[in-house]
């Protein structure tokens, strides 16, 4: 297992694009809003923490096209299932390798673009502590919905189809959680309801995708 | 006999050809005199005027929108558990038909908003968790158009399908949390018994629901036993490509 989790963090360092494209995506999302929505504090401060959020989970999504499609391509995904290792179990690395190369630059960049988008001082903490708990989720739904399209034909955008409604409760509550810290209010319920939405489908989600990858490479 | 024998395409469509006829005349016979009664033989609500009657239409097919993702997933889970190809088949035939009843929920929910709350759309829990539901079924039919081999597509839709269902009851309470909740409460709730429509209005209401409920199932099942004539000629078209 460890042996799969380096070799695809040093896939994803060296192969180029892929580490960078989502962080540099995150980026530039955050910087088009202000042209958007146009440059008032008040304003941005009140949209600050959506718009981090929605801009974490669009990088996100972005970097999924390439976490089983390579893989699946060069036959390596056949290896997997063959494998003496339970393919949930690789699966489960898969997600993990992602969440390391995508989602934790993300949350360590979201606090320097919530100067950009003027978020407010208390908000920092809450919009840390939400990405990081909810980028994991989003991480391995995605693998479920990458394992879904793995074997079709520009699957990218059905992929995204797949996985947007899935990803809703996770949004509300991450972004909920953000924006009633930002807002000084009490953030424990929907913490609450994001932590649990995180250990369930980090819980359950490895069964499906794999089940689904059963039959993709059937 | 038990009901599994209906699994065999060939009953099935007997079964279906019998009681489609009857099914067409009583649904739609229902949903004629139930919107029929409701537009014409009721009287205006005393604060929302006449624009009350669009209910006729909004509830049933809500009714029938979520209802349609449900019978999807028993048929799913019928499919990965039993391998019954009908049932399969039955899930996808029933998707068009609910996407079609959430739309129509949506539209004249809009249309009905629009007087009574001044707005075409607001993100109420209610409302909003319909839009996600619509997502679904996008995603659903999607799946089952972009996959060649008619198994593999039932068994990855099938998986959807009950992945879906699990975040669409998550979605439904997620967006509680916007909690403005423009949308009225539910017009018949079962589980109380007592309702908030007087009997004038809830007669109609009913048999139009009874129409669409059993307008949904003559639709399936004649979708259904179009799914299995297309797989057939599928088959022998393969059959014929190996004999040439």
């Amino acid at each position: 297992m460890r042996a799969l989790l380096w070799r695809d963090l040093a896939l994803a360092l060296r192969a180029g694009g892929g580490f960078g494209l989502g962080l540099a995506f995150f980026l530039i999302v955050t910087v088009l809003v202000p042209f958007s929505v146009g440059p008032q504090p008040d304003l941005l401060q009140a949209i600050a923490p959506g718009v981090l959020w929605l801009g974490a989970l669009l990088a996100c999504l972005l970097s999924l096209d390439r976490l089983l499609a390579l893989d699946f391509e060069d036959g390596t995904l056949d290896l997997l299932a063959t494998a003496p290792l339970p393919l949930e179990a690789a699966l489960s690395v898969k997600a993990l390798a992602h969440w390391l190369t995508t989602g934790l630059p993300l949350v360590l960049l979201a606090p320097v673009l919530g100067i950009l988008l003027n978020l407010a001082p208390a908000g920092y903490l809450w919009l840390v502590v939400s990405l990081f708990l909810g980028t994991p989720a989003l991480s391995v739904i995605g693998c479920f919905g990458a394992a879904l399209t793995v074997g079709i034909k520009r699957g990218g955008l059905l992929l995204s189809l797949l996985v947007l409604p899935l990803y809703v409760p996770t949004l509300i509550f991450g972004a909920e959680v953000a924006r009633r810290g930002a807002a000084g209010q009490e953030v424990g319920t929907p913490l609450l309801m994001l932590a649990g939405i995180t250990c369930a489908t980090i819980a359950l989600m490895p069964f499906a995708s794999a089940a689904v990858l059963r039959i993709g490479l059937r | 006999m038990s009901i599994w024998s209906y699994a065999n395409p060939v009953k099935f469509l007997t079964l279906s050809a019998r009681v489609q006829p009857v099914l067409w005349v009583v649904s739609l016979s229902c949903v004629a005199v139930g919107l029929a009664w409701g537009f014409f033989g009721t009287p205006d609500d005393y604060r929302q005027g006449s624009t009350v009657k669009i209910i006729y239409l909004h509830v049933p097919s809500a009714l029938m929108a979520i209802n349609a993702w449900f019978m999807m997933l028993v048929t799913s889970l019928i499919w990965l558990i039993r391998r019954h190809h009908v049932s399969a088949l039955a899930a996808k035939a029933a998707a068009p038909v609910g996407v079609v009843m959430t739309v129509i929920a949506l539209l004249t929910g809009a249309i009905w908003g629009q007087p009574m709350w001044g707005t075409w759309w607001a993100w109420d829990p209610r409302l909003t968790s319909f839009l996600i539901l619509f997502l679904f079924y996008l995603g659903y039919i999607a799946l089952w158009e972009a996959i060649e081999d008619p198994d593999t597509a039932a068994d990855l839709t099938s998986i959807l399908c009950l992945v879906g269902s699990v975040f669409a009851v998550l979605s439904r309470y997620a967006v509680r949390f916007w909690n403005q909740g423009l949308h009225q409460g539910t017009s018949v709730p079962v589980a109380t018994g007592g309702r908030s429509v007087d009997d004038v209005f809830f007669y109609p209401l009913v048999l139009s629901m009874v129409g669409f409920g059993l307008l949904f199932v003559a639709l399936v099942f004649y979708r259904t036993g179009t799914e299995i004539r297309l797989r057939r000629a599928a088959a022998l078209r393969a059959r014929v490509g190996r004999a040439a």
